[in-house]
C-alpha cells in the first residue's frame, strides 16, 4: 500500500473504531439501566418481607440481560481497541519516511486514548473494574470526536528536530503516563461523586440504586486511583524530567529552558507530587487528595491541548509553529 | 512509619502552642517540616511557575520579552519590578523553592536517623490483641505449635522474622521502601544543586555565520550571550571554526512541499589557538563538541551579497548581508548600512537600505510580492533607500537588523514616489540624484549556531535518575508486618489439646492488597494440617 492509502486506512479505522466505541457506550448504558431495575432492596422483598416470586423472576431476567450487555459491551470495546490500534499503526505507515505516529496533537491524542482503553482492559481483566466501562468508553468516544473534528492534521514528515530516538522514548513514556493519569483521574472523579452520593443517600433512600451502587467502596476507589497514579508518576518523571531534557539537549542545546510546554510539564509533576503527599497527610486524605489529582489531570491535558492554542508559536515544542521562523526571530 | 506517627501527633494537638521561646521554636520547626507545609509549598511552587508560561521571559526569548515591553509601556515597569520577565530567577520564586528545600532537609534528616535505627531493630513484638489489626485470621489445628511456627517461617520468604517469645513470630519486610523514599528526596536536592551550578557557571550564546566565514570563541564574536553569575570570561575554551558549507533539502512535491529537512553544516575547527584543523559535519541533534562547549546548528537563512557604489563611483559597501527569515517561505528582512559613501562632488554621505528578500520570487496583483518557495531558486530583493545620518556615531549600540530612521530621509523618484529597488540576482539599479547604484551580486546561506556550556547538567541529570530509582522503590515496595501466634488449648473432656493459630498483618503503605496476602499466608501455614475453623 502507498503512504496515501495508509493515511486513508487510518482515517477510516478511526471512524470504524468510533462506531464500535459508540456501540460499547450504548451497551454499557443499557447495562446500567437494567441493573437499576434490580436494585436489591426494592426487588427481592415484598411488602410482607417475603421474597416476591414475580419480582425475583424479573430480577433474574434483568440480571441475565445485564451480564449479557456487559459482555457485549466488553466485546465491542475490545474490537474498537483493535481497530483503534490499526488506526495508530497505519498513521505511522502513512508518513514518508515511515515514522512513529506521534508528530502532532492529533496523533498524540489518538494514541493516548488507545492507551486509556488498553489500561482499562487490563484493569478489567485483573480487577474486574467493569464499573469503569461506561466512563472509559464515553470518554474515549468524545475525545476521539474532538480529536477528529478540531485537531485533525494531514500526515507530514517529522521535522529534523523531532528525529531523535529520545523523542520516541520521551513521547511514548508521556503518552502512557497520560493515559494512566487519565484513568486514575476517572477513579478520582468517581471517588468524589460516590462520596457525595453516600452522604446524600440517607436522604433519598428509596431512590433505586443504579450505577453508583455497583461502583466499589470509597476505600477501594481511592486505592485504585492511587495505584494508577503511582504507576503513571514515575513514568511521567522519566518522560518529562529525563527523556525530554535529554532530547532537548540534543535538539536545542539545553536540557531545560522554561519553555511553556516544559513549565506545564513541571507544574503537572509538582501537582501529582502533591497528590502523593496528600494521600499520606492527615486531613488531606480522601477527598482533598482526589481533588488534587484532578487538578493534576487538568494541567496535564491543558499542556497537550491548551498550550498549543494559547501560547502557540511561543513554544519550541509547538507542533503547529515552524521552528525555523521562531528561532531566527530571537 | 515514624512520619505517620509524627503526623498523628501534630494532628492531635495542632493548636497547643507552648509559650516558652524554645518550645515555641521547636513547635514552629516541627510545623515547618511537616507534611502539610510541604504540601502547601508544593502548591505554591506549581502556582508560581504559571506566570512564566504567560509572560515572555528574558532568559528564554529575549526578543519576545522586549517586544512585549514595547507593546505594554504601562505594565512593563510594574512587571519588571515584580520580576515577571524573569520568574525563575525572581526573589519570590527562589524563596518558595528554598523554603521547600529547607523544609525537605528538616524533614529527611530526622527520618534518616529513624530509618537507620529501624534497620538495626528487630521486628516489633506481637501486639497483645492480634484481632485488632486490620487483617486477622485464626484457625485451630492438631499439629504441634513448633511445627506450625516452622511452617510459618517458610511461608514468609523475604521477611526478617524473629521470635521474641515462645509461640510468636514477628516478621517484617519492605525496609527498602523508606530507603527509596529518602533517596528520592535527597536526589531532589541534588537536582537543584546541579541546576543552580549549571546556571551560575554556564553560558549560552548565539551567532550567525555566513557560509565561508569563521568564528573564534571570544565574547566579542557573539551576537547574543547570556552567562551565569559566576561565569568567568577567561574560561571560554579557545577554539575557532569556519563554516565551509551548508546544505538543506526542501521537499519540492506533495503536501509537505516547502518543508525543509536534513540541514547539515560542514565545519573546519581548531582546538586551542593553533590546533590541527579538523572537519566535522553538524546537524540538528548532532552538535560539535569542543572541550565541553557545544556548537548546535539551530537554523539557517540567506545572506545576499550586495554592492553599493556611491556617486563618486567607488565601492562604498560590498559583501554578504544577513537577512532574517520572517516566515516558513523564508521571506526575509534585512538592512544595509553604508556609512562611508560620497556624493559625486566628494561630500561624505551615509546611505541606508532596508527591505525584503524573496528566495523564490512570486507576484500576483492580489497578494503583492511573495516567496513561492523557501529554496533560493529565483531570488529577488526589494528595498527602499534612505540618506542622512545612520546614527552610528552617537555611541548607542545599534542592531544590525534595524535602520534607525530618525536621522534619515527616504529617497524619492522625480515623481515624488519613494524609490524601490527590485533586484533579481545579478541586477544593478541606479539610485536617484546620481547617488550611485546597488547591485545584487550573489547569495550565500548562513547558519545560526548556538554555542553553550552547562557544566553541572550531568549532576542534575544524575539527580533525576537517582530520584526516579528512589521513587520506584518508594512506590512499589510495600513494607508489611506479619505476626503469628500459636497457643495450645486444653482439649475438652480430657481429649488431646489443639493448637490455636492466629495470623495478623499490617501494611505500612497504602495501595497494597493485604487481605489476600494474609489469606494465602494463613492457608500456607495451615498447610497439611486438618482444616477446622
Ligand atoms: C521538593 C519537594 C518535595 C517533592 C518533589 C516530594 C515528592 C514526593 C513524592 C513524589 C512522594 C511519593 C513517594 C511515595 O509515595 O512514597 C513523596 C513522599 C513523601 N514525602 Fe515528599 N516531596 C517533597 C518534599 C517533602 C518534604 C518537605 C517532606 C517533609 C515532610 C516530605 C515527606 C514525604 C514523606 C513522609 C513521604 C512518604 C509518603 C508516604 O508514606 O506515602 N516530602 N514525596
Amino acid at each position: 500500500m502507498s503512504h496515501d492509502q495508509f493515511e486513508v486506512l487510518s482515517n477510516q479505522a478511526v471512524a470504524v473504531c468510533a462506531v464500535f466505541y459508540f456501540v460499547a457506550v450504548m451497551l454499557h448504558v443499557a447495562e446500567w439501566a437494567f441493573a437499576r431495575s434490580v436494585a436489591p432492596a426494592r426487588v427481592a422483598v415484598g411488602p410482607d418481607g417475603e421474597p416476591l416470586v414475580d419480582a425475583a423472576h424479573q430480577a433474574a431476567d434483568a440480571t441475565g440481560r445485564t451480564a449479557q450487555m456487559a459482555r457485549w459491551g466488553y466485546v465491542a470495546t475490545v474490537v474498537a481497541a483493535g481497530v483503534h490500534l490499526v488506526a495508530v499503526v497505519a498513521r505511522g505507515l502513512a508518513a514518508d519516511p515511515v515514522r512513529v505516529p506521534w508528530g502532532n496533537m492529533y496523533e498524540f491524542t489518538l494514541t493516548a486514548t488507545l492507551v486509556v482503553v488498553i489500561g482499562y482492559l487490563f484493569l478489567q481483566r485483573r480487577l474486574e473494574a467493569s464499573w469503569l466501562s461506561p466512563i472509559v468508553t464515553g470518554f474515549v468516544l468524545v475525545t476521539l470526536m474532538v480529536d477528529v473534528l478540531l485537531l485533525y492534521t494531514p500526515v507530514v514528515p517529522l521535522r529534523d528536530a523531532l528525529q531523535s530516538p529520545w523523542l520516541v522514548i520521551h513521547v511514548i513514556a508521556a503518552i502512557i503516563a497520560t493515559g494512566a493519569f487519565t484513568l486514575g483521574g476517572m477513579c478520582s472523579v468517581l471517588y468524589l461523586v460516590k462520596a457525595r452520593w453516600l452522604e446524600r443517600r440517607d436522604v433519598a433512600a428509596d431512590r433505586p440504586a443504579g450505577y453508583l451502587a455497583r461502583v466499589p467502596g470509597l476505600e477501594q476507589l481511592d486505592r485504585l486511583a492511587y495505584r494508577t497514579h503511582a504507576f503513571a508518576f514515575p513514568l511521567w518523571t522519566f518522560a518529562a524530567l529525563i527523556a525530554g531534557p535529554i532530547w532537548a539537549q540534543h535538539a536545542w542545546g539545553r536540557y531545560w529552558g522554561w519553555d511553556p510546554k516544559e513549565i506545564w510539564a513541571f507544574i503537572t509533576w509538582v501537582v501529582y507530587a502533591a497528590y502523593l503527599h496528600a494521600r499520606a497527610t492527615a486531613g488531606w486524605k480522601g477527598r482533598q487528595a482526589a481533588v488534587i489529582a484532578l487538578v493534576g489531570l487538568a494541567t496535564l491535558w491543558f499542556n497537550f491541548v491548551g498550550i498549543n492554542f494559547f501560547f502557540g508559536s511561543g513554544s519550541q515544542h509547538s507542533y503547529a509553529a515552524e521552528l525555523v521562523a521562531r528561532t531566527l526571530g530571537g | 512509619m515514624s512520619t505517620t506517627t509524627q503526623q498523628e501527633r501534630e494532628q492531635r494537638q495542632p493548636d497547643a502552642m507552648p509559650l516558652a521561646p524554645r518550645e515555641f521554636g521547636r513547635w514552629a520547626w516541627r510545623q515547618f517540616t511537616s507534611m502539610r507545609t510541604a504540601l502547601v509549598l508544593l502548591f505554591l511552587l506549581a502556582l508560581a511557575s504559571v506566570p512564566g508560561s504567560v509572560v515572555p521571559q528574558d532568559g528564554v526569548d529575549a526578543f519576545a520579552a522586549s517586544q512585549w515591553r514595547e507593546q505594554h509601556p504601562d505594565l512593563a515597569p510594574v512587571y519588571d519590578r515584580l520580576g515577571l520577565f524573569d520568574v525563575y530567577g525572581s526573589v519570590w520564586f527562589s524563596a518558595i523553592y528554598l523554603l521547600l528545600m529547607l523544609s525537605l532537609v528538616g524533614c529527611i534528616v530526622p527520618r534518616c536517623k529513624v530509618y537507620l535505627d529501624a534497620l538495626r531493630a528487630a521486628p516489633p513484638r506481637a501486639p497483645r490483641n492480634l484481632e485488632r489489626l486490620p487483617e486477622h485470621r485464626s484457625f485451630a489445628t492438631d499439629e504441634a505449635p513448633e511445627t506450625v511456627l516452622e511452617r510459618a517461617r517458610g511461608a514468609l520468604p523475604g521477611y526478617r522474622a524473629v521470635s521474641h517469645e515462645p509461640g510468636t513470630l514477628s516478621a517484617e519486610r519492605g525496609y527498602l521502601r523508606e530507603a527509596g523514599n529518602l533517596l528520592f528526596h535527597v536526589s531532589v536536592i541534588v537536582v537543584l544543586v546541579g541546576f543552580a551550578l549549571g546556571s551560575l557557571l554556564g553560558f549560552k550564546g548565539g551567532v550567525i555565520v555566513v557560509k565561508g566565514n569563521g568564528f573564534a570563541n571570544t565574547l566579542s564574536q557573539y551576537d547574543d550571550f547570556v552567562a551565569g553569575k559566576l561565569f568567568d570570561e577567561k574560561s571560554l575554551e579557545p577554539f575557532s571554526f569556519t563554516v565551509d558549507d551548508f546544505d538543506v533539502t526542501f521537499i519540492t512535491e506533495g503536501r509537505e512541499a516547502g518543508m525543509a529537512h536534513e540541514f547539515t553544516a560542514d565545519l573546519t575547527y581548531r582546538r586551542g589557538l593553533d590546533g590541527e584543523p579538523q572537519r566535522q559535519q553538524i546537524a540538528v541533534n548532532h552538535p560539535l563538541e569542543v572541550d565541553g562547549t557545544k556548537v548546535y546548528l539551530i537554523s539557517h537563512g540567506y545572506a545576499p551579497h550586495i554592492t553599493v557604489r556611491d556617486g563618486a563611483g567607488h565601492v562604498a559597501f560590498s559583501g554578504p548581508v544577513v537577512f532574517l527569515p520572517e516566515d516558513a517561505t523564508f521571506r526575509s528582512f534585512g538592512v544595509v548600512k553604508v556609512p562611508d559613501a560620497r556624493t559625486r562632488s566628494g561630500q561624505p554621505l551615509q546611505l541606508g537600505l532596508e527591505g525584503e528578500l524573496y528566495p523564490t520570487y512570486g507576484f500576483t496583483m492580489r497578494t503583492g510580492p511573495f516567496s513561492a518557495f523557501p529554496d533560493d531558486k529565483d531570488p529577488l530583493i526589494s528595498m527602499t533607500a534612505w540618506r542622512g545620518d545612520l546614527g552610528l556615531d552617537d555611541g548607542v549600540p545599534q542592531s544590525v537588523y534595524d535602520l534607525d530612521k530618525s536621522g534619515l530621509t527616504q529617497l524619492k523618484n522625480d515623481d515624488g514616489k519613494p524609490v524601490r529597488l527590485d533586484l533579481p540576482l545579478g541586477a544593478t539599479q541606479r539610485l536617484p540624484d546620481g547617488l550611485g547604484s546597488v547591485t545584487f551580486d550573489g547569495i550565500s546561506p548562513f547558519v545560526k549556531l548556538q554555542i553553550s556550556r552547562t557544566p553541572a547538567d550531568w549532576l542534575a541529570l544524575l539527580g533525576v535518575s537517582l530520584a526516579l530509582l528512589g521513587l520506584l522503590g518508594s512506590l512499589f515496595i510495600r513494607p508489611r508486618r506479619v505476626w503469628v501466634r500459636v497457643r495450645r488449648t486444653d482439649g475438652d473432656a480430657g481429649g488431646p489439646g489443639r493448637t490455636l493459630v492466629e495470623v495478623a498483618g499490617l501494611d505500612r503503605s497504602s495501595g497494597g492488597d493485604l487481605s489476600t496476602r494474609i489469606d494465602t499466608m494463613a492457608a500456607q501455614i495451615k498447610g497439611a494440617g486438618r482444616e477446622e475453623p
